[in-house]
C-alpha cells in the first residue's frame, strides 16, 4: 500500500465517529431514494401490469337507464374498441357481526362468463355460477375487514326488499384497487368495514332495479391513438337523453386516481427526502473536510514539498467523501431495500393488486450511489480546493489569527448584557455567518422532519376528538339492522341502567348538486338531540332544523354547495324516490361525508311512517356490561357498539397505518440531528481545543470549559429548533394542501406535544453528541496544546 | 542590600522578612517545597526521565529564572508546579496544599486561586478583546484586580478594546501577563515568555514581568533557554537531565533594559 493511502486510512480511523455520522446521513439519503423509488416502481409496475391484463377501461360513464341497443351506437363512436354495459347500484347491507349497517356497491357481471373489461381476479373461492341468482363476489378489503369469505352470507336491502346473498368468492378488480367509495372521507383510513363492492350476475341484479334489457353504467376500451376527449364528447351526446352525460376518463376514475396520487406522492418524497439528506451530508463533509485541511496545512505543505502533485493531493482528500459514500451506500442500500419492502407490504393493505411484490431495480441502486457520491464530492469540493491551492511555503507558516469584531449587539451599546463567555459564543457564531446559518438550518431541518413525520397523529387525534367527544355523546349505539317501529327504541329504554335513549334513522342516498354526486348515508336525528350534536364551522353547537339537510362541511365542499342551496337526493331504499332538499347548514365534522336531517323529515322523504334503525344510549356508570348483555337478548337488535370501543379501534387503525412512517421518519431525523450536532461540536472542539486548554490552565473547570463549547452548539439548537418547528408546520400545510382531495383531507393540527417531542429529540441529540464528546473534552491535553502553535 | 525591592502589603500572603547579607540563605517562607521529584514519561516503549529526584524550594516574592537546554526538564517542572501535570514520584507542596496526589478538581482550583500562567504563544482567546481576556479570569477569581488596572500595569490601557488579531505579539504577551496577574496570584509561572518575540518586544515583556514581581511581590518563575534573562533574577537555577545542576543568587537584579542578547 502506498504511504499516502496508509495516511488516509489512519486519518479515517482517527475520525471514525465523524465519518460514520456522515455515512449515516448518506445512508439515509441512499435509503430514501431506494425505498421511495422502489416502492413507487413496484406500485407502478403492478398497476401497469394489472391494468393491461385485466383490460382496465379507458372511459367510464354512468346514467339513469338506457336500453341495451344504445350500446351499439356507442360502439360506432370513432376510436371505441370495445363497449361493456353494466348495472351498478348501491344498497344497504346487513353484515353478520357488524353493528352498523354497511353500504354495498353492486356491479353486474354478464349472465354467463366473465366481464370483458375490468376482469375480476378471484383471490379466494370461485367465480359466480352462470345465471346464479343469489351468489355474490365481494371485494377483498371488505372481506378482510369483516372476516368474511366464501360460504358466508349477508343480507341487502335491494330496491326496498331484504335479500339473503351467498358469498362464493373474494375478488379484486382494477376499478377497486383502492376501495374508496367516497362515503367515508377518510382516504387511507378508509372505511373498508362499512363499504363493500359486490359483483352479481346481471340476470339477478338487473330485474331488481328494472334494468331488464337495459343498463345504467358503461365502460369503454379505446383503440390506440383514439382521442379520449372526442370519445367522451360523443358518448355524452349519446347518453344525455338517458340521464348520462358525465363520462370521465381513466385518470379521473376514483381508485386509479388514488393509486396515481399515491405514486405521485412517492415521487415527490422520493426526490425531496434524498435532497434533504444529501444536502445535510454535503454540508457535513464540507465542514469536516475544510477543518481537516486546516489542521493538516503543514502536512499538505510537506507533501507538496516532497513533490506530490496537486491531483494526488486532491485524490487523497477526496478519499474522505468516498469513504463516507461507500460506507453509507452499503448501509443505505440494505436499509432502502428493507424499508421499501416494508412500505410495499403496508401498501398491500390499502391497494389490492393481484400481485404487489417489492422489487428493487439494480439501476436504482446505481442511481442512489451515484447521486449520493456526487453530493458528497460537491460537499467536499471546497476543502479539496483549499488543499490543492495551498502554496507549500505558506503551509509551513501558521495560519493568520482569526479576526473578530464586536457583536452587533455591542455596537448597539448592549454589551453589558453579556458575560465574556457569552461574548465568545456569540462572536464565534457571528464571525462565520454562513456556517452558523447552515448549522441552524441543519438543526431546523431535523426538527421540521420530526414535526412533519409525527403531526399525522395529532390530526388524527384531533379528528377523533371532534368526532368522539364533541359530536358523539352517547355511550352506546344500538342498531336494528333494518327499519323498525319507534317502539323498538322504547323497549331499549326499559333496560335497567339505560339513562337516556334517542332514536335515529339512517339510510343511504345518492346526493347530487349540478353534475357532482356522491353516495352518502343520511342520519335522521330526534329534534333537540343531545347525544348527537351538530357542530357548526365556528365550533359552536347548533340545533337541527325542522326541515332541510345538514351536510358535513367536507361534503359541502365536494358538492360545491352552501347553506341555502338545493340538492337532489336519490333515496336508495324503498324504490329510489328522488327528492329535492334545501341545505340548511354545514356541520364541521371532519370524519366522513354525510348528512343529517330531522328524523320525521327523513322518514317522510323516504315515504315511511315513524320508523327507526337504531338508537343512541347513555348508560349509568358500571352498568354497561349488563346493558350490552340485555341488548343482545332483544330480538330486533342486530348489534351494539360502545363509543369507547369505536374510539379505540379508530386510534388503533390510525396508529397501525402511521406507525411505520413515523418510526422511519423519526429515526432519519435523529440521524440528521445527531450528525449535524455531533460534527458541529467536534469541529468546534478541533478549532478551539487550544483556546479551551488555555482556559483550563487559567483555572476553568472541565464543566465550565465544556459549557463554553456546548454553549455554541446550544445557541445553534436554540435558534434552529423554533425555526424547524415553524418549517415543520409550513411543510405540514404544504403536504396537506398538496395532497388534498376528498379522500386525503386532514386538518393540519400540530399539538404542543409534537413540538415538545421534536424539541426534546433535538435536545437529546445534543446531549448524546455532548456525551460522545465528553471524553475528548476531559482528556484535553493541557500541556502539549500550550506548547505548540496551532 | 535587600534583594526584593518592594512587596505590596495588600498582596503578600506572608509578612515580609528582613534580609541581612546576600550570602546568607533567606529565612523566608517557601511557597513551593519540592522533594525527590521525579517524572517519567512513557513514550511508547521508551521511558523518558524528565525529572530525577529533584529538590527545590521557591520563596515568597522571589524572582526565579530556570535555565536549561531543551529536554532538561524545565517545562515539566513548571507544569508540575502549576498543577498542569502530576509527578511520578516525590512530593510537591504549595504553602499548606499537598499537590502530589491532588485530583483534577483540586488542581483546577489550585490553578484558579493561586497560579498565573504566561506562555510562549500567549494563548489569548481570539474572540475576546484584551480587556475581556483579562475579565475572563477575574470573573472566576476571589479577589481580583479590576481588569483595566491589570492592563494598566502592563501599559496597554489604550489597547483594551482590541482583539488579539489587532495586537502585535508583544502586546498579546503583555495582555497574557495582565490576565495572569489580574487574579492576584501567589505565583506567576512563565514558560519561554519571550520565545516567540523579537529582541525589543521581548524586553518590553520582561519589563512587565519584572514590574509585576517588584510592585505586587508575586513569586515569579520564568523558564527560558536564554541565559541573558538570568540577570534579572533573584536566583537562577540551571537544569540538566532532570536535575538541578546549578543554584545561584544574583548579587544585583538587572532591569530588563540592561539586558542584551
Amino acid at each position: 500500500m502506498k504511504a499516502l493511502n496508509r495516511k488516509l486510512l489512519r486519518d479515517l480511523s482517527r475520525s471514525k465517529a465523524q465519518i460514520l455520522s456522515i455515512s449515516a446521513v448518506v445512508a439515509c439519503g441512499v435509503a430514501s431514494v431506494i425505498a421511495m423509488r422502489s416502492t413507487l416502481d413496484s406500485m407502478q409496475r403492478s398497476s401497469d401490469e394489472y391494468y393491461a391484463s385485466s383490460r382496465f377501461p379507458n372511459v367510464f360513464a354512468s346514467l339513469r337507464r338506457a336500453p341495451e341497443r344504445v350500446a351499439v351506437r356507442i360502439s360506432e363512436i370513432d376510436g371505441v374498441a370495445a363497449v361493456e354495459t353494466r348495472v351498478a347500484v348501491d344498497a344497504l347491507l346487513h353484515v353478520p357481526g357488524l353493528t352498523e349497517s354497511a353500504t354495498g356497491h353492486f356491479v353486474s357481471v354478464p349472465d354467463d362468463g366473465e366481464p370483458l373489461q375490468s376482469a375480476l381476479y378471484i383471490r379466494r373461492g370461485r367465480f359466480l355460477t352462470p345465471r346464479s341468482d343469489d351468489e355474490v363476489l365481494i371485494n377483498e378489503h371488505f372481506a378482510d375487514a369483516n372476516r368474511l369469505g366464501p360460504g358466508d352470507t349477508l343480507s341487502a336491502v335491494i330496491n326496498g326488499r331484504w335479500r339473503e346473498l351467498v358469498i362464493v368468492g373474494v375478488a379484486l378488480s382494477p376499478e377497486f384497487v383502492h376501495d374508496a367509495i367516497p362515503s367515508s372521507g377518510l382516504g387511507m383510513f378508509g372505511d373498508s368495514k362499512h363499504s363493500a363492492i359486490l359483483w352479481m350476475r346481471r340476470n339477478a341484479l338487473g330485474p331488481l332495479y328494472d334494468m331488464d334489457g337495459a343498463f345504467n353504467d358503461v365502460t369503454l376500451l379505446l383503440t390506440s391513438g383514439a382521442s379520449e376527449q372526442q370519445v367522451i364528447a360523443s358518448l355524452d351526446e349519446i347518453l344525455k337523453p338517458y340521464g348520462g352525460g358525465h363520462a370521465y376518463p381513466r385518470k379521473d376514475q376514483l381508485s386509479n386516481n388514488i393509486v396515481s396520487g399515491e405514486i405521485e406522492q412517492l415521487r415527490v418524497f422520493g426526490v425531496a427526502m434524498p435532497i434533504i439528506f444529501l444536502a445535510v451530508a454535503a454540508y457535513l463533509l464540507n465542514i469536516v473536510l475544510s477543518r481537516l485541511v486546516a489542521t493538516q496545512r503543514e502536512e499538505i505543505a510537506a507533501l507538496k514539498a516532497f513533490g506530490y502533485s496537486n491531483s494526488s493531493i486532491a485524490a487523497h482528500f477526496l478519499g474522505y467523501p468516498i469513504a463516507a459514500v461507500i460506507i453509507g451506500s452499503i448501509g443505505g442500500i440494505a436499509l432502502g431495500i428493507w424499508v421499501g419492502a416494508k412500505y410495499t407490504m403496508l401498501y398491500t393493505q390499502f391497494f389490492r393488486f393481484p400481485n404487489l411484490e417489492h422489487h428493487t431495480s439494480p439501476w436504482l441502486i446505481v442511481i442512489g450511489v451515484v447521486v449520493s457520491g456526487a453530493a458528497a464530492v460537491v460537499g467536499a469540493l471546497s476543502g479539496v480546493r483549499a488543499a490543492v491551492s495551498l502554496p507549500p511555503a505558506e503551509g509551513m507558516r501558521p495560519p493568520s489569527p482569526a479576526v473578530f469584531k464586536p457583536l452587533w449587539m455591542e455596537r448597539l451599546g448592549l454589551q453589558g448584557l453579556l458575560s465574556p463567555a457569552m461574548r465568545m459564543i456569540m462572536r464565534n457564531l457571528e464571525r462565520r455567518p454562513i456556517r452558523t446559518l447552515a448549522s441552524v438550518v441543519g438543526v431546523a431541518l431535523a426538527a421540521a422532519i420530526l414535526v412533519v413525520g409525527t403531526f399525522g397523529f395529532d390530526s388524527a387525534h384531533y379528528m377523533a376528538d371532534t368526532q368522539f367527544t364533541q359530536v358523539e355523546h352517547e355511550d352506546l349505539t344500538v342498531s336494528f339492522g333494518q327499519p323498525r317501529p319507534y317502539r323498538a327504541a322504547r323497549e331499549v329504554a326499559h333496560i335497567a341502567g339505560v339513562t337516556r335513549v334517542e332514536s335515529y334513522r339512517s339510510t343511504p342516498v345518492r346526493i347530487r348538486a349540478g353534475h357532482r354526486s356522491r353516495q352518502i348515508v343520511i342520519t335522521g336525528l330526534e329534534r333537540g338531540s343531545q347525544l348527537r350534536r351538530i357542530i357548526g364551522r365556528d365550533g359552536q353547537r347548533y340545533a337541527l332544523p325542522a326541515s332541510g339537510l345538514v351536510l358535513t362541511s367536507a361534503l359541502g365542499e365536494i358538492l360545491g354547495v352552501k347553506a341555502g342551496d338545493t340538492v337532489t337526493l336519490e333515496i336508495l331504499e324503498k324504490g329510489s324516490r328522488v327528492r329535492r332538499e334545501v341545505v340548511a347548514g354545514l356541520a364541521d365534522e371532519i370524519l366522513g361525508l354525510g348528512g343529517y336531517m330531522e328524523i320525521g323529515a327523513l322518514n317522510s322523504a323516504i315515504g315511511e311512517g315513524r320508523v327507526v334503525t337504531g338508537a343512541y344510549l347513555t348508560i349509568a356508570p358500571g352498568m354497561e356490561p349488563s346493558v350490552v348483555q340485555r341488548l343482545s337478548d332483544l330480538p330486533g337488535v342486530s348489534g351494539s357498539a360502545t363509543r369507547r370501543a369505536m374510539l379505540e379501534s379508530f386510534n388503533k387503525q390510525i396508529a397501525d397505518s402511521l406507525r411505520l412512517t413515523v418510526e422511519i421518519v423519526v429515526s432519519l431525523a435523529c440521524v440528521v440531528a445527531l450528525g449535524v450536532i455531533y460534527n458541529g461540536i467536534r469541529i468546534a472542539l478541533s478549532e478551539r481545543s487550544r483556546e479551551l486548554a488555555s482556559l483550563r490552565v487559567l483555572g476553568f473547570t472541565r464543566r465550565e470549559v465544556a459549557s463554553l463549547l456546548f454553549g455554541e452548539q446550544a445557541a445553534i439548537n436554540v435558534l434552529g429548533t423554533p425555526l424547524g418547528l415553524v418549517m415543520g408546520l409550513g411543510l405540514a400545510y404544504w403536504i396537506a394542501i398538496g395532497f388534498k382531495s376528498e379522500l386525503y383531507r386532514f386538518p393540519v393540527v400540530v399539538m404542543p406535544r409534537t413540538y415538545l417531542f421534536a424539541a426534546t429529540v433535538i435536545l437529546l441529540a445534543g446531549v448524546v453528541a455532548g456525551a460522545m464528546m465528553r471524553r475528548r473534552i476531559y482528556n484535553l491535553d493541557l500541556v502539549s496544546v500550550l506548547k505548540t502553535r496551532e | 542590600m535587600t534583594v526584593a525591592a518592594g512587596v505590596a502589603p495588600s498582596v503578600a500572603p506572608v509578612p515580609p522578612v528582613q534580609r541581612k547579607l546576600e550570602d546568607e540563605p533567606p529565612r523566608r517562607t517557601a511557597v513551593f517545597q519540592v522533594r525527590r521529584l521525579s517524572k517519567v514519561y512513557h513514550m511508547g516503549e521508551i521511558e523518558v526521565h524528565a525529572l530525577r529526584e529533584m529538590d527545590l524550594d521557591l520563596y515568597t516574592s522571589e524572582f526565579l529564572v530556570i535555565l536549561g537546554a531543551s529536554g532538561s526538564g524545565k517545562s515539566t517542572l513548571l507544569n508540575i508546579l502549576g498543577g498542569l501535570d502530576v509527578p511520578t514520584s516525590g512530593t510537591v507542596r504549595f504553602l499548606d496544599h499537598e499537590l502530589t496526589n491532588a485530583g483534577d478538581a483540586a488542581l483546577t482550583e489550585f490553578r484558579r486561586d493561586h497560579v498565573g500562567f504566561v506562555f510562549q504563544f500567549y494563548n489569548l482567546i481570539p474572540s475576546l478583546t484584551a480587556l475581556e481576556n483579562v475579565a475572563l479570569v477575574t470573573d472566576i477569581s476571589r479577589n481580583p484586580m479590576k481588569p483595566a488596572d491589570a492592563l494598566d500595569l502592563v501599559g496597554l490601557t489604550d489597547r483594551a478594546n482590541h482583539f488579539p488579531a489587532q495586537l502585535s505579539g508583544g502586546e498579546q504577551q503583555r495582555v497574557a501577563i495582565a490576565r495572569a496577574v489580574a487574579k492576584r496570584p501567589d505565583v506567576l509561572l512563565c514558560d519561554e515568555p519571550t520565545g516567540a518575540l523579537d529582541y525589543e518586544t521581548g524586553k518590553l515583556v520582561l519589563n512587565a514581568i519584572d514590574r509585576v514581581n517588584r510592585d505586587l511581590g508575586t513569586t515569579t518563575a520564568v523558564i527560558t533557554h536564554n541565559a541573558a534573562i538570568a540577570a534579572m533574577a533573584d536566583r537562577v537555577i540551571r537544569l540538566a537531565s532532570g536535575r538541578v545542576s546549578e543554584d545561584r543568587r544574583n548579587a544585583r537584579r538587572a532591569s530588563a533594559e540592561e539586558l542584551s542578547w
